[in-house]
């Protein structure tokens, strides 16, 4: 029977398999932060077991992380203690950590592809659920609970029925100035933010193969906008490519066969779905969040809706409290909306491409008047690629602040926060309610719309750049 | 983890849709290394002012909701990040069930590791159960996991479905890594046989 990637990818782990469907699936790759991982340490310390594989366990520390200078002492103390628990706990169950000063340190989403760690058909789990954007590499990818990370820990499996299929197909080319990020706000707008739910998507077409993995990774990586656990992109040779020579990947004859296997790794022909959608690329405009979950999205071109324009009354109570929220009158212009701040960084855009599109369109301008702009790498290998690329001169001629690498803003857990009020055009992947700081408000959009809203300290159509 | 069987509560209406896991624990609480503690900062930004003091309006600081061992709410609960903080801190409160049309996937999964039982009804039951707890905010909801009901007196009864794993491991308060490593035969033959399949692995 014609299987897609997804099924492939289950049926090559199912361990055990109970007469109700319950699987026990086995795990090829665990992530591990500072912030999910100390209770799930403490289980496993307090039951007296061991971590099962530590060779394919991965650490970092990235959440809580100050973006500043690292040879400073951690002032927060909360973050200063979940830091030190994870170094403590990787010594402890001996588990390799890319610790603060390590070069490859960064978002564990970023560490795991730029190492080679992720690899197709794998699966790979991490206490976070933006762990979708490994499915960039036809891996299967999801985010889980403490719970579940300390059965990875002790077991190297989870329980667990298989999802349900869906495939988005985004045919023809994405016109000048529209990017990834553009395309997965435009799939979250049309499938609304629990559209996913219960379901792995699969991302086909002309649009999505003609992406660099870069451009995979933030499509999958925004997956669990749309509600998905999962997102996949068959592997081919771009993917491929891009493993060859990374660290942790596969070298010589054992890389041959490992290629003949990711070969393999795409939906048959006559493969069923649950879901289908189809989107044009060539329909996309370069796309923003107007409210406080990502299913809001607009055109830059568009003016900010009115609860009204709503047919359901449920949706149309929360625009209303997402329009007080946001301090925004229906009607406005999107391109009239200014700014305070600028994020440009996240799991979802913070590799060395994303920092070129921004180099690009901020290359001999400045910051705008009353504006901040940060860029925070997503991790030491692409700060260095950046500096040594004259990125990073560019950026700072311009006047972005250049940071160290970590999640920073994206989710506010370190000290870089909006203050109440604050307006930000953010390249990351949340625009919830407090989010980037109590009070803050979230505009999401792509690196090189970011750069151009810095520039300008309004929302700004970067096509007017090109 | 402790068992769910019968749970006869208070119930408090949530009417919101899309609450995100920002909302329910914010960030700054999930810099605990501990399960516990974090009741007092569920709903955190909505629930006390800039000063850290209780919002009256919202439901669960109304003295009628204090208490509540039920949450009714609207579509998408849960939706957003991993953190399990945020099942820890609803628990933490003292509520030990949630109802409502739809769930976020990791969260529903999440809830079910800690003793929490989270249903899905059809819309017009959670509004019924929702008008139902906004008027008669002291009357007790029954849930029975093992008949798969939710019941208020005479009043309505709706019966509910739940993966019959799931409700076999919340009944007898289960500890997943046990059953797991029942198992640990099968497991390491998987693992012997693709060091040989896959060697990269």
């Amino acid at each position: 029977m014609p299987r897609t990637l997804y099924q492939k990818i289950w049926d090559d782990h199912v361990v055990n398999k109970q007469d109700d469907g319950t699987c026990l699936i086995y795990i090829d790759r665990h992530l591990v932060h500072e912030v999910t991982s100390p209770q799930a340490f403490e289980g496993l310390r307090m039951a007296g077991r061991p971590v099962r594989k530590v060779e394919n366990t991965l650490a970092v520390m990235d959440h809580n992380v100050p973006t500043t200078d690292r040879s400073l002492p951690i002032e927060e103390e909360d973050s200063r203690i979940q830091i030190e628990t994870l170094r403590k706990n990787c010594e402890e169950f001996g588990v390799q950590l890319f610790d603060l000063t390590d070069k490859r340190q960064g978002i564990v989403h970023i560490i795991g592809p730029e190492q080679g760690f992720t690899q197709p058909g794998m699966t790979i789990v991490c206490g976070d659920s933006h762990t979708s954007t490994h499915g960039a590499f036809g891996a299967l990818a999801f985010g889980i609970g403490t719970s579940e990370v300390e059965h990875v820990l002790a077991t190297q499996t989870l329980i667990q029925k298989p999802a349900k299929n869906m495939r988005i197909t985004v045919n023809g080319e994405l016109p000048a100035g529209v990017t990834a990020k553009d395309m997965i706000l435009a799939i979250i707008g049309e499938i609304g933010t629990a559209g996913g739910t219960g379901h792995v998507i699969e991302y086909a077409g002309d649009a999505v193969k003609n992406l660099s993995m870069e451009g995979r990774m933030t499509i999958c990586n925004m997956s669990i906008e749309g509600g998905a656990r999962a997102g996949l992109v068959a592997p081919d040779e771009t993917t491929f490519q891009y493993l060859q020579g990374r660290p942790m990947a596969p070298k010589g004859e054992t890389l041959d066969k490992a290629i003949a296997y990711w070969k393999t790794l795409f939906s048959d022909d006559g493969a069923t779905y649950d879901k289908e959608i189809t989107l044009n690329a060539a329909d996309i405009p370069p796309t923003v969040t107007w409210g406080t979950t990502p299913e809001d999205v607009i055109s830059i071109t568009g003016s900010v809706p009115a609860p009204e324009d709503f047919k359901d009354p449920n949706k149309q109570a929360s625009v209303k409290r997402m329009l007080e929220y946001m301090g925004l009158t229906a009607g406005t212009k999107i391109e009239d909306i200014t700014i305070d701040k600028v994020f440009i960084g996240s799991c979802t855009n913070a590799r060395i491409e994303d920092l070129r599109e921004v180099a690009k369109i901020a290359k001999g301008k400045k910051v705008a008047d009353g504006v901040e702009a940060m860029v925070v790498p997503g991790s030491g290998l692409v700060k260095a690629m950046a500096e040594e690329e004259g990125i990073a001169d560019i950026l700072i001629e311009a006047g972005f602040d250049w940071r160290e690498p970590g999640c920073s803003m994206c989710l506010g857990m370190n000290p870089d926060q909006l203050k109440p009020g604050e307006r930000c055009a953010s390249t990351s992947n949340r625009n919830f309610e407090g989010r980037q700081g109590r009070g803050g408000r979230t505009h999401l959009l792509s690196p090189a719309m970011a750069a151009a809203a810095a520039v300008t300290g309004k929302l700004t159509d970067v096509r007017n750049f090109l | 983890m402790d068992a769910f069987t019968i749970l006869n509560g208070k119930a408090a209406p949530l009417d919101m849709i899309n609450v995100d896991t920002d909302i329910i624990i914010p960030k700054q609480f999930l810099k605990t290394v501990k399960r516990t503690g974090l009741g007092v900062s569920a709903f955190y930004n909505i629930r006390y002012d800039d000063n850290g003091n209780e919002l009256p309006d919202f439901v669960l600081n109304k003295p009628e909701y204090k208490g509540a061992e039920i949450l009714i709410t609207g579509e998408n609960f849960g939706c957003g990040s991993s953190r399990e903080h945020a099942p820890w801190a609803i628990l933490d409160m003292g509520i030990r069930c949630i109802l409502a049309p739809s769930f976020a996937d990791i969260f529903f999964n999440n809830s079910f590791k800690n003793g929490i039982l989270p249903v899905v009804l059809p819309q017009e039951q959670i509004d019924a159960l929702m008008q139902e707890a906004k008027d008669n905010p002291d009357a007790l909801i029954e849930v029975d996991l093992e008949k798969q009901t939710i019941t208020r007196g005479n009043k309505f009864s709706y019966e509910f479905d739940i993966d019959p794993f799931r409700k076999h491991c919340l009944l007898n308060g289960l500890d997943d890594i046990g059953l797991t490593l029942q198992k640990n035969n099968s497991i390491k033959d998987f693992e012997d046989l693709r060091k040989q399949d896959k060697p990269w692995i």
